[in-house]
């Protein structure tokens, strides 16, 4: 997420902002109240769609692609490449429009179920509510399409009946006490950032639901440069996270794709991951303590040592938990001095398999940077068709020379080559020398350094993409992503055969043209790697596209666990992913589970049914 | 039956359902064009997603660096303690031994060659040209592996010549190790896509290894179709062998361990109107050990070019996805958990599917193999000369009688879904003068009477030859009959004119259990064939079948006598070789000695005139009924002897 304008743009901005900071602030801060996420969340962001209001795709008069707004580094630019990709990719037509339902209707919004006496107490203790509509639909649902489809036509199905804001841990307490007492069921919300069904209400729940919204609990309480932590509440945005700790030369180096928008309370409770997780780590690498409240009690650690020998960890139990066992209020991580130099990189590789190998090998000798992607074919030429208008001809006249190079110099077949992007960190010194030896390992596998552009350009995709799920879907385009983590030697099979039995499924339940079916390799471990699907298509002449939608990520699904894929690297579970849970940890497994959710929760207070 | 559930909706049995594609004659073209000019016609076949086929000596080297045969490697010089080197040598000497090294040049001569061979000795080599277009896709989209029936030596030149005529990819072919022995011809047929594997090689890792990975190696990388032959090794008597698994398992194994999306097996069936090895194979049946393959021999079946042989029908059926087939069936996450390189025995999950599939594909090849006139003709003559025989008539059949009777045949038979080839411009006495003409070897006709070319005083086994080899064409039909015969068996015996149904579906149950070695019957298929069998009879008018009864019609008698004396030599078959076992003393037979044995008993039998039937005296059939009454537990292998159970045998 490294190219978003809002937050560490270029390493000339951070270099004075940082300046900055240590004047202003030199020690700890404490309690500096954050504000960029109001209460009502829908006043700066969509209701229906992905990321920021002022924020999107859209085909101009002239019939080109631009984006909107001004926090990107994209925003109000035009890319012109991008209308003739999307033609020619799913076989859209401009003409051809599903534009969304432009407002919510209050009418479409079920009334709310309220437990008289649970608000009425809750009202005694202070802490903010509401049961607005717009309230509670906005955290009614992740991001997932079939979501994010039934918002665009209007369609609300169960919706929290109350949503509630508690501004520090003691509320947390006092609420989830409340619930208990009044036999409500609580959902915890932070960033509304999730693709597994896991905010969806379960229709078959007949409490009241209340949406435990986390949003107000963003402070740094302390950080502690002697041990390089910091104690962080869990409401905690990931970019204001960043940008406070940057004040003061910090970072946790954490970056999910989402930090926009995910919480660190949500980063724990799905076992999430961070692009720069190679120098970092993921969020269980990064978390020193952590307090959840349940309904049994508050669960933390007593001590803040750096690896305990004191039977199975606890943490554990709550990494991972998806929201059914508690809210987690206050998280202590680890913290790094911010990176004195940045670079990013880009090599081409004459095929995909080349490509695997390069990561392959670069995992072994485990020199991976900070970051390390590979693009198959079509997301290269995606990435190219979102490559922004150049204004100078010595730009454009340099990028045809590049291309000549490349396809006719070293005969690479374009329609084979793929891409890996890169991005180093550390002191200049280091990055050069990594960045020399990188680029030894991929010279061996064919691999031609292709420029630090293509490799910025190659993460703003990660960022957009989100965007222009949107603007696909106001032409009969509908996608999404899903993840996996595979052993290396699977890596290459399971790639191939994900994406022909896409291809092979849409064929299969009718969809008229062919679909997008691409993927690349996120995150190399030494024994294996996290592979990304992206599936899109073009729905005209469908009846029930979402339903088609759904068997045909069902089916990948099915060919990701054949093809000795995990059933998730870093999405989790929810209620999407659930029927394949019991393969995947063996009935001894779900047992276990299951008598830590009865212990904690007896009464399933915490019931959005995830996981189990 | 009430507890009986019905799985396939009936409407899936009926036969007259089944499209077929039409074909075209490709000597037709021959007989006109220079053969010259084919021969070195330009030949640019596309490949599996266009891959460019592979060197020999890279293809080796491919398998030899594979993961799969390093650790076989290793595994095998720790176990023997021998070097590591020293056991990689042996695997490449094995591989030298084995593999391919297709030319061009030694396709174009034999194209050449067959072109001459083919129009002297067939009428026409029929090739229905959509299936290879089908094929021609399939191999484009997924690896290929060519399922061909196996009734000739000529099965694979035959097949790599139709695919070079086509333009599709030329196929390597898995072959045994016996035509090594031809010195020159064994290296032409290496030459033009054969390699050779031993016929056994049960306990040898590494020789196991080998093979099995460099059948993977060109399967996996789409460098050429893989051809073997399901049933290991030609038929004998025209009826389909029980399916090996071998090779199945391996060219399924890159599917189920996900290193290709998919693979499409596309089965082939070849029918002769004429066998070349006809007699040869009688001979073989009747205990005249076959001759080795040897160079100057095929030379000596010269004379064979003097003959007609008919004509030939190919056809490509449609290609299955091992996919599809897999679908439901196989976990594919049970090799999660271990490295895929490293060899493991097939689980019994995979080891039922791939037997299931197995079943599948050799009914596919049956379905699609093409009947001609003479196959009815052979019928019904061989059951006429078993019964003038026990009524003590004069031998044959009235030519117009024949006649009348075959277009009755030829109708019922079209009813029950068989791929008959019967000229409908050529009036039926025409067709069946024709197809006498052609195997005059076989049949006479002697004052307007059409008989089997056998002398009342001629010796038993010569007798015999010519009953095997009119048999070995009625066995061409079996598959099209061999579920509503069973049915009529059943029938047959349940003895009282009530023929209650369960009384009825447990005979027809114990026949089907009895000859799963000898007919093509799906292990676990016993409700389905018997519904099938039902549906077919009751669908032609034989039958009626209630809840509790089943009803022979007025009109049914006839197709329920043709199609109980169609089984009638086997039961008889069966009861003898039980009868032997009873009566010898077998103490002392070892496996080996049980069929001169038996056939000794049988000699006797026929000579005294206790049984008709001279095709009893077919190896092929003891054998099975051997098989039979040990997996019915009747007998048993205990150190090489067979030891009977007594009271079994008294049952049966």
């Amino acid at each position: 997420m490294n190219v978003l304008s809002t937050c560490a743009a270029s390493a000339c901005q951070q270099a004075v902002c940082r300046a900055l900071c240590s004047v202003v602030t030199k020690g700890n801060i404490v309690g500096v109240p954050v504000g960029t996420h109001p209460y009502h969340k829908f006043e700066i962001m969509k209701w229906n769609g992905w990321g920021y209001s002022d924020s999107r795709f859209l085909f101009n008069k002239k019939g080109q692609a631009e984006f909107t707004g001004k926090r990107y580094r994209l925003s109000g630019m035009i890319i012109p490449g991008l209308k003739d990709w999307f033609e020619g990719t799913f076989g859209a037509n401009l003409q051809h429009k599903t534009p969304p339902t432009p407002l919510l209707t209050n009418t479409a919004v079920p009334p709310a179920t309220l437990n008289e006496a649970f608000v009425e107490e809750v009202k005694s203790t202070g802490i903010p509510f509401s049961h607005d509509a717009e309230d509670r639909v906005f955290r009614a649902h992740g991001h997932c399409l079939h979501e994010i489809f039934a918002l665009r036509e209007g369609k609300i199905g169960r919706v929290p009946d109350m949503v509630v804001w508690p501004s520090c841990h003691n509320d947390v307490v006092k609420i989830v006490q409340l619930a208990c007492k009044h036999n409500v069921c609580l959902m915890p919300y932070g960033g509304g950032t999730s693709v597994s069904s896991a905010l969806e209400c379960p229709p078959e729940e007949t409490r009241s639901i209340v949406s435990l919204d986390t949003s107000q609990m963003n402070r740094i309480l302390w950080i502690d440069e002697k041990n390089l932590t910091a104690h962080v509440e869990a409401g905690i945005v990931g970019q204001d996270l960043e940008r406070l700790l940057n004040e003061s030369g910090y970072c946790t180096g954490h970056e999910p794709d989402s930090m926009e928008f995910s919480s660190l309370g949500g980063w724990v409770a799905t076992r999430a991951s961070g692009m720069k997780k190679n120098i970092y780590g993921n969020i269980e690498d990064l978390v020193v303590h952590i307090k959840m409240v349940t309904p049994q009690g508050v669960i933390e650690k007593s001590c803040q040592g750096p690896r305990m020998s004191t039977g199975p960890d606890i943490h554990h139990f709550i990494m991972g938990s998806e929201g059914t066992l508690g809210v987690v209020t206050e998280v202590t991580m680890k913290i790094r001095p911010m990176p004195e130099y940045q670079k990013y990189g880009s090599v081409v590789f004459p095929n995909f398999e080349q490509g695997v190998a390069c990561l392959r090998e670069v995992a072994k000798q485990r020199c991976a940077p900070a970051s390390i992607r590979l693009m198959d074919n079509e997301q290269f030429k995606f990435g190219h068709a979102l490559k922004p208008q150049v204004s100078s001809i010595f730009t454009s006249f340099l990028d045809g020379l590049k291309k000549f190079y490349i396809t006719k110099f070293k005969g690479f077949d374009p329609n084979h080559l793929c891409v890996a992007t890169l991005l180093f960190e550390g002191n200049r010194e280091k990055v050069l020398q990594h960045e020399k030896q990188v680029y030894d390992i991929a010279a061996k596998f064919g691999g031609l350094a292709a420029g630090e552009d293509n490799g910025q350009r190659g993460y703003m995709l990660t960022f957009v993409i989100a965007y222009l799920r949107d603007l696909g879907m106001d032409y009969y385009v509908i996608g999404e992503s899903f993840e996996t983590s595979v052993p290396w030697d699977r890596v290459l099979d399971i790639c191939r055969n994900v994406k022909a039995r896409i291809i092979r499924e849409c064929k299969d339940k009718g969809v008229q043209f062919p679909p997008l079916s691409t993927c690349r390799v996120t995150q190399t471990y030494d024994a294996g790697a996290c592979v990304y699907f992206y599936f899109a298509f073009n729905y005209r002449g469908l009846s029930d596209p979402v339903h088609v939608y759904e068997q045909v990520e069902h089916a990948a699904r099915e060919e990701i666990l054949a093809n000795g894929g995990s059933l998730s690297h870093h999405h989790g579970v929810g209620k999407l992913r659930k029927e394949w849970m019991r393969d995947t940890i063996s009935n001894v497994g779900m047992g276990m589970l299951k008598s830590v959710k009865d212990y904690v929760d007896p009464n399933n207070i915490f019931g959005n049914r995830n996981l189990l | 039956m009430g507890t009986i559930v019905l799985f396939t909706p009936l409407k899936l049995f009926d036969p007259m359902l089944k499209k077929r594609d039409d074909f075209e004659d490709i000597l037709e073209e021959r007989r006109t064009s220079s053969d010259l000019r084919y021969a070195l016609r330009c030949y640019t076949p596309v490949l599996y997603k266009g891959v460019t086929p592979c060197k020999t000596s890279v293809l080796k080297s491919m398998v030899l660096q594979s993961d799969q045969l390093h650790y076989v490697i290793n595994q095998v010089s720790k176990e023997s303690g021998r070097a590591a080197d020293d056991v990689r040598e042996e695997a490449s000497a094995i591989l030298e031994e084995m593999a391919h090294s297709l030319q061009l040049s030694t396709v174009r001569f034999f194209a050449f060659m067959l072109s001459k061979v083919f129009k002297t000795l067939f009428r026409s080599i029929c090739v229905n040209e959509e299936g290879i277009q089908r094929l021609q896709q399939a191999i484009q989209e997924h690896p290929v592996v060519l399922l061909p029936s196996h009734r000739s030596y000529m099965d694979f030149l035959l097949m790599s010549y139709i695919l070079y005529t086509y333009d599709v990819a030329l196929p390597v072919i898995a072959a045994g190790m016996d035509f090594m022995g031809m010195k020159f011809v064994g290296e032409m047929l290496r030459m033009s896509g054969a390699f050779f594997i031993r016929r056994s090689f049960g306990g040898d890792k590494l020789y196991w290894s080998v093979f099995s990975e460099y059948v993977k190696t060109m399967l996996k990388n789409g460098y050429a179709p893989v051809e073997f032959f399901l049933e290991g090794t030609r038929s004998r008597t025209s009826k389909s062998l029980t399916p090996k698994l071998g090779l199945l398992n391996i060219v399924m194994d890159p599917f189920l361990k996900g290193e290709v999306f998919d693979v499409n097996v596309v089965p082939v069936s070849i029918s002769y109107e004429r066998i070349l090895e006809e007699s040869l194979y009688a001979r073989e049946l009747l205990g005249v050990p076959k001759p080795k393959e040897s160079t100057s021999g095929l030379f000596k079946a010269r004379k064979v070019l003097s003959e007609d042989y008919g004509s030939i029908h190919v056809y490509f059926g449609q290609p299955v996805s091992v996919r599809s087939l897999a679908e439901g069936r196989v976990n594919r996450c049970q090799f999660n958990l271990v490295p895929r390189h490293i060899p493991r025995r097939p689980s019994e999950e995979i080891q039922s599917f791939v037997n299931d599939s197995a079943y599948r594909l050799v009914r596919a090849q049956e379905e699609n193999m093409v009947l001609k006139p003479w196959v009815l003709l052979a019928s019904l003559l061989l059951q006429n000369h078993h019964q003038n025989r026990a009524a003590g008539q004069k031998p044959g059949m009235a030519l117009d009688e024949l006649t009348t009777q075959a277009v009755w045949l030829r109708d019922v038979s079209r009813q029950y879904g068989a791929f008959l080839h019967w000229p409908d411009h050529t009036s039926p006495s025409e067709v069946v003068s024709s197809g006498l003409s052609l195997h005059r070897a076989l049949v006479r006709v002697c004052e307007g009477r059409v008989q089997l070319a056998v002398e009342q005083e001629e010796e038993l086994l010569s007798q015999a030859v010519v009953v095997l080899s009119c048999a070995s064409y009625r066995n061409q039909m079996l598959h099209v009959f061999v579920r509503p015969a069973l049915l009529a068996s059943a029938i047959h015996i349940a003895s009282s004119n009530q023929k209650r149904k369960t009384d009825v579906f447990n005979s027809f149950s114990f026949l089907r259990n009895m000859f799963s070695s000898e007919f093509i019957l799906c292990p676990g298929a016993t409700v389905q064939d018997f519904e099938e069998a039902c549906y077919l009879l009751v669908k032609t008018g034989v039958l009626q079948v209630t809840q509790q009864e089943v009803l022979v019609t007025e009109r049914g008698h006839r197709t329920l006598a043709f199609l109980t004396s169609m089984l009638d030599p086997f039961l008889q078959g069966y009861q003898v070789v039980c009868r032997f076992l009873c009566e010898e003393d077998t103490e002392t037979l070892t496996e080996k000695q049980f069929i001169p044995a038996v056939r000794k008993f049988i000699v006797n039998h026929l000579l005294a005139g206790r049984l008709r039937y001279a095709e009893v005296l077919s190896s092929d059939l003891q054998k099975n009924a051997l098989a039979a009454l040990q997996r019915l537990g009747a007998v048993r292998k205990i150190k090489g002897y067979l030891v009977k159970i007594q009271h079994f045998l008294t049952q049966l």
